[in-house]
C-alpha cells in the first residue's frame, strides 16, 4: 500500500516536473541547441559526400561523432528524445488550459476588489447623475466586454468587465496546431517518399513503375515500392535561356505525361515544366532540379559492327556546364568473358558545350551548345563491371588501370562527326549532343495538413501576442458633495502593454469631465 | 530584363550616402551622450579619474526620466534622430533605385538583403520614437547603438558583399522571394532593434558601469525588447512558413533540414522561448534577456555563417 503510494508519488511528481515551464524551457533550449550540430555538420540525407570528407578530414572525433548521430541529428534517438519530451511537457501544461480555458467562458467576471484604489489602473470622480444613468452609460460604453452586473451590501453597485479571451483562445490553438503539426510531418515522413532520375530529352520516357524506375529512390518508413501513383513523363525537349553573361535566365522542359486516370486511355498531356512550378498529380509532384549533356559516340569495331550509345556525363562547373564522364562499350559477339574482358572500351573525359582550347586543354566558356566539342581518353580492356565493386556510370574503375587491366589505347579532342581510329582499326565517332533533364518526384499526401496546422499556429501566435487580457470595474456608491461617487479600476492579466491608455480613454468617457483623478502609476507592468 | 548601369550607380551613391549619414548620426548621438553624462553623473565620478566602481549610479539608474532637465543634449540627441531620419530616406531611395536597376525586388543577394535589413531596423527604430513621443527623450539616447550595428552591417554589405546589380537566377525567380523575404528582412530588422535593447538591458543591470548611468530604466529597455520581438516573432514564423511553401514548389519538399532551414527554426525556438521566459518566475529580467540576445546571436549567425561558409541549399548569396 505504501509502496503504491511512493510509486503514485513519484509518477505524479515527475509529471509535474515535466510539465512546468522551468522544464519546458530548458527543453526548448536543449531543442535549439541539438539542432545546431544538424547545421553545422555535414548530414547523411543531406550531402553523404560531404559527410565522407569530413570524416576523412577528422579521422580521430568523426567516429565518435557518428557513433553518437551527429552526422544524422533529426533522425538520431536523442533528438527524437528531446522533441518528444517537449511535446509531452506541452500536453500536459496546455489539456489542462484547455479545461480551465472551457471553464473561464462559462463564468462571469470576477467580483470587483474593495479597494479599486490599490489597482495599477485607477480613477475616481464624483457626478451628479444617478446611480442608474452612470450604470447605463458604462454599459453602454463596455460594449463588447463580458460584464457581470452586481449590488453590494452598502447599496453601492458595481460592473465588472472582462475582453481579451481570445488571448488565451489563440495561445491554445498555438500549441495544440504545433503538436497537429508534427504529427501530420510525421505521417509524411512514413508513407511519403522522393525519387530522382535523369531522362534524356530526346523523346525518352520515365514511368512511376516502382523504384528501379529511379536512379535514387528515398522511400518513408511504410513504404515498399508497390502501389505508387502510376504515371508516365515523356520528355520531348529541354530549353535553357542564358543572359549573354552566361547566367542562366530560366529552364523549361517540354513534356507530355500519362495521369492515373490516363494509362488506360493512352492519352498524353503536354507541359511545360519550370524551375519553381512542379507538375502535380493529385498527391504526386514532379519537378525540373537539373539538366545536362549525353554525348553520342559510335564505335565501329574491325570486324565492321557498330554499337551507339548516349550516356549522361555529369556537370562538373555549372557557370560553363563544362561535363565529366564515361561512356562503355562492350565488344560485340564475343561470348567468352576471359576474352571480353581484354576487350572492352571505355571513351572518359570531358565535355564543354562551348568549346575553348588553351593549347589542347579543353575547357568551356559558355553554358548554351554553341561549339560542342570532346577532350577524351580512350581505355581499352577490363572495366571491371562484373568485379563484384559497385560502378559508377560517370567514371572509370580506378583500380582497374591502377591494376594494369584497363590501359589508355588514345586521346583526342573531337567535334561533332570527327572521329579517330584506334591501333587495332576500331573507330569512335563523336555523333553529337543530346541534352538530359533530371527529374524529381515527390509524394507525401500528409502535406496539405502540414500547411493547414502552420497557419493555424501563425494565426494562435498572432493572437496570443496581439490581444491583451484587461479588466475594468466600475463602482457607484450614492453619497458625496455631487450625489454619485464614480470609482474606476483596471488591471490587465498580462503584459500592460498599453493598457493605460484604453484605460485613460474610457475613464474620460465615464466620468463627468474636470474630475480630478490620480495619475496612473508607471511601472504597472505585471505579468499574469 | 537588362539591368540600367545608371541607376545602378545612382543606388550605389544613396547607399554611400546613407551610410556616411548614420555614421555622422551615430556621432551626433555620441556627443549628446557624452555631454549628457555629464550632466548626470555626480560630481564625484566628475573630479576624479573615471573608475569603475560607480557610487550613486544606481540611484540614478532608478530616477525617473520626467525629472531630467531637457537641456542641450537632448536638442543634440533630437538632431541626430533627425539625421538619422534623413538617411532613412536617402536609404530608402538607394534601394528604390536598386529594385527599378534591375527590375525585380532588390534583395536577392546578401548585400541587397543587408541594405534592407539595416533600413526596416532604423525605420522600426524610428517608428518605436514616434510611439513613445513621451518617452521619447529618454528613448533617444539608444539612438547611437542601435545605428551601430546598422553602420557596421551596411560597411560589411558595402564592401566584402557588395554585389552587381544582375536579375535573378531561375531557381530564385518566383513571386515567393517577394513574400518570403521581405517577410524574413521584416523580422530581422526589427529584431535587430530588440536585441540592442536587450543588450543595453544588460550592460545597464550591471550597475556602475558609466554607459549603465546614462541609459533609460531597465523597465524601458525591457519593455522596448519585448515589444518589438512579439511583433516580430509572428512575421519571423511567417517568413518560415512561406519558406516552406516556397521550397515545396522548388526543391520538392517543404523541409528538408537543409542549413537556413534549420537556423531558421532554432532562433524560431529560441525567441519561442525568450516568451516562455519572460512569463515564468525567476527568468525575468536578465535571464530572459540573454535569451533574447542569443536568439539575435543565431539570426546573425544565420545571416553571415550559414550562407557563406555552409554549403546549403541557400548558399548563392552573390558572393
Amino acid at each position: 500500500m505504501t509502496q503504491a503510494n511512493s510509486v503514485t508519488a513519484v509518477v505524479r511528481n515527475t509529471w509535474r516536473g515535466l510539465t512546468s515551464m522551468r522544464t519546458a524551457l530548458m527543453l526548448l533550449f536543449l531543442l535549439a541547441v541539438g539542432a545546431l550540430p544538424g547545421a553545422l555538420l555535414p548530414q547523411y540525407p543531406l550531402n553523404p559526400q560531404r559527410v565522407r570528407s569530413y570524416q576523412a578530414q577528422h579521422p580521430i572525433v568523426a567516429p565518435v561523432l557518428d557513433r553518437l548521430g551527429f552526422f544524422d541529428v533529426f533522425a538520431s534517438p536523442w533528438f527524437a528524445a528531446i522533441y518528444l519530451l517537449l511535446f509531452v511537457s506541452l500536453i500536459g501544461c496546455v489539456l489542462p488550459r484547455s479545461l480551465e480555458y472551457a471553464r473561464q467562458l462559462r463564468k462571469a467576471p470576477v467580483a470587483t476588489p474593495r479597494n479599486l484604489g490599490r489597482l495599477p489602473h485607477h480613477a475616481r470622480g464624483e457626478a451628479d447623475q444617478s446611480a442608474d444613468e452612470i450604470i447605463a452609460s458604462a454599459r453602454r460604453r463596455l460594449r463588447g466586454w463580458r460584464i457581470a452586473e452586481r449590488e453590494e451590501p452598502g447599496g453601492a453597485r458595481t460592473i465588472s468587465a472582462e475582453r481579451g479571451y481570445l488571448r488565451e483562445a489563440g495561445n491554445l490553438v498555438f500549441h495544440l496546431a504545433l503538436i497537429g503539426l508534427l504529427v501530420a510531418f510525421a505521417i509524411g515522413k512514413l508513407v511519403g517518399y522522393q525519387g530522382q532520375v535523369i531522362v534524356l530529352a530526346n523523346g525518352a520516357q520515365f514511368c512511376n513503375s516502382g523504384p528501379l524506375a529511379y536512379d535514387s529512390f528515398t522511400p518513408g518508413r511504410s513504404v515498399d515500392g508497390t502501389a505508387l501513383t502510376p504515371f508516365c513523363v515523356q520528355v520531348n525537349g529541354f530549353t535553357p535561356t542564358y543572359l549573354p553573361t552566361g547566367e542562366a535566365e530560366g529552364f523549361r522542359a517540354a513534356l507530355s505525361y500519362q495521369g492515373p486516370d490516363d494509362l488506360a486511355a493512352s492519352t498524353w498531356h503536354p507541359y511545360q515544366l519550370k524551375v519553381n512550378d512542379p507538375l502535380r498529380m493529385g498527391g504526386t509532384r514532379v519537378y525540373l532540379i537539373g539538366n545536362g549533356y549525353a554525348p553520342r559516340f559510335t564505335v565501329t569495331f574491325p570486324d565492321g559492327q557498330q554499337r551507339s550509345s548516349v550516356v549522361q556525363w555529369a556537370p562538373v562547373e555549372l557557370g560553363t556546364m563544362l561535363s565529366e564522364g564515361t561512356t562503355k562499350f562492350d565488344p560485340p559477339g564475343v561470348t567468352d568473358d576471359a576474352v571480353r574482358r581484354t576487350r572492352q572500351l571505355a571513351i572518359t573525359g570531358l565535355f564543354a558545350p562551348t568549346a575553348a582550347f588553351r593549347g589542347s586543354l579543353l575547357s568551356s566558356s559558355f553554358p548554351d551548345l554553341l561549339d560542342p566539342a570532346v577532350a577524351i581518353d580512350i581505355l581499352k580492356g577490363d572495366l571491371g563491371n562484373n568485379s563484384g565493386r559497385g560502378q559508377s556510370i560517370f567514371s572509370i574503375d580506378q583500380s582497374m588501370v591502377d591494376s594494369g587491366r584497363l590501359k589508355q589505347v588514345a586521346r583526342s579532342n573531337l567535334r561533332p562527326g570527327e572521329q579517330l581510329t584506334l591501333p587495332d582499326r576500331t573507330t569512335v565517332r563523336f555523333d553529337g549532343v543530346t541534352r538530359f533533364v533530371s527529374l524529381q518526384v515527390s509524394y507525401d499526401p500528409a502535406q496539405p495538413w502540414v500547411l493547414g496546422f502552420a497557419v493555424l499556429v501563425l494565426g494562435g501566435l498572432g493572437l496570443s501576442l496581439a490581444v491583451k487580457r484587461r479588466r475594468f470595474w466600475v463602482r457607484v456608491t450614492p453619497g458625496g458633495p455631487a450625489g454619485t461617487v464614480v470609482e474606476l479600476g483596471g488591471l490587465a492579466r498580462t503584459e500592460a502593454a498599453g493598457y493605460g491608455e484604453e484605460f485613460d480613454r474610457i475613464a474620460a468617457d465615464l466620468l463627468p469631465p474636470g474630475t480630478a483623478r490620480p495619475p496612473v502609476p508607471t511601472g504597472a507592468s505585471k505579468g499574469g | 530584363m537588362p539591368t540600367s548601369s545608371v541607376l545602378a550607380s545612382y543606388s550605389d551613391l544613396a547607399y554611400g550616402t546613407a551610410l556616411v549619414l548614420y555614421l555622422l548620426a551615430m556621432a551626433l548621438h555620441s556627443i549628446a551622450f557624452a555631454a549628457y553624462a555629464a550632466a548626470r553623473v555626480p560630481r564625484t565620478a566628475l573630479a576624479g579619474a573615471p573608475t569603475a566602481g560607480g557610487d550613486g549610479s544606481v540611484a540614478t539608474l532608478a530616477a525617473p526620466d520626467s525629472t531630467l532637465p531637457r537641456g542641450k543634449p537632448e536638442r543634440i540627441g533630437r538632431s541626430a534622430v533627425a539625421l538619422t531620419g534623413l538617411a532613412a530616406l536617402v536609404h530608402a531611395g538607394s534601394l528604390a533605385l536598386r529594385g527599378a536597376a534591375i527590375g525585380r525586388v532588390p534583395w536577392a543577394n546578401m548585400y541587397e538583403f543587408i541594405s534592407a535589413i539595416c533600413f526596416v531596423a532604423v525605420a522600426g527604430w524610428l517608428v518605436v520614437l514616434y510611439r513613445q513621443r513621451d518617452a521619447a527623450a529618454s528613448l533617444q539616447r539608444l539612438g547611437g547603438f542601435v545605428l551601430l550595428p546598422v553602420v557596421v552591417l551596411m560597411f560589411l554589405g558595402g564592401t566584402v558583399l557588395y554585389a552587381r546589380a544582375e536579375p535573378l537566377i531561375p531557381a530564385l525567380n518566383s513571386y515567393w522571394i517577394t513574400i518570403h523575404v521581405s517577410a524574413a528582412i521584416t523580422a530581422t530588422g526589427i529584431l535587430l532593434v530588440s536585441g540592442v535593447a536587450s543588450v543595453l538591458y544588460l550592460v545597464g543591470a550591471s550597475a556602475g558601469s558609466r554607459i549603465s548611468a546614462r541609459l533609460p530604466d531597465a523597465t524601458a529597455l525591457d519593455r522596448l525588447a519585448y515589444r518589438t520581438t512579439v511583433i516580430a516573432l509572428p512575421i519571423w514564423t511567417f517568413a518560415i512558413i512561406t519558406g516552406a511553401i516556397w521550397a515545396e514548389a522548388a526543391w520538392g519538399r517543404y523541409w528538408g533540414w537543409d542549413p537556413k532551414e534549420t537556423c531558421a527554426l532554432v532562433a524560431w525556438v529560441v525567441y519561442a522561448g525568450y516568451l516562455h521566459a519572460r512569463a515564468t518566475a525567476g527568468w525575468r529580467g536578465r535571464w530572459s534577456a540573454w535569451i533574447n540576445v542569443a536568439g539575435f546571436g543565431v539570426m546573425l549567425f544565420n545571416l553571415f555563417f550559414v550562407n557563406i561558409v555552409i554549403a546549403g541549399f541557400h548558399s548563392y548569396a552573390g558572393l
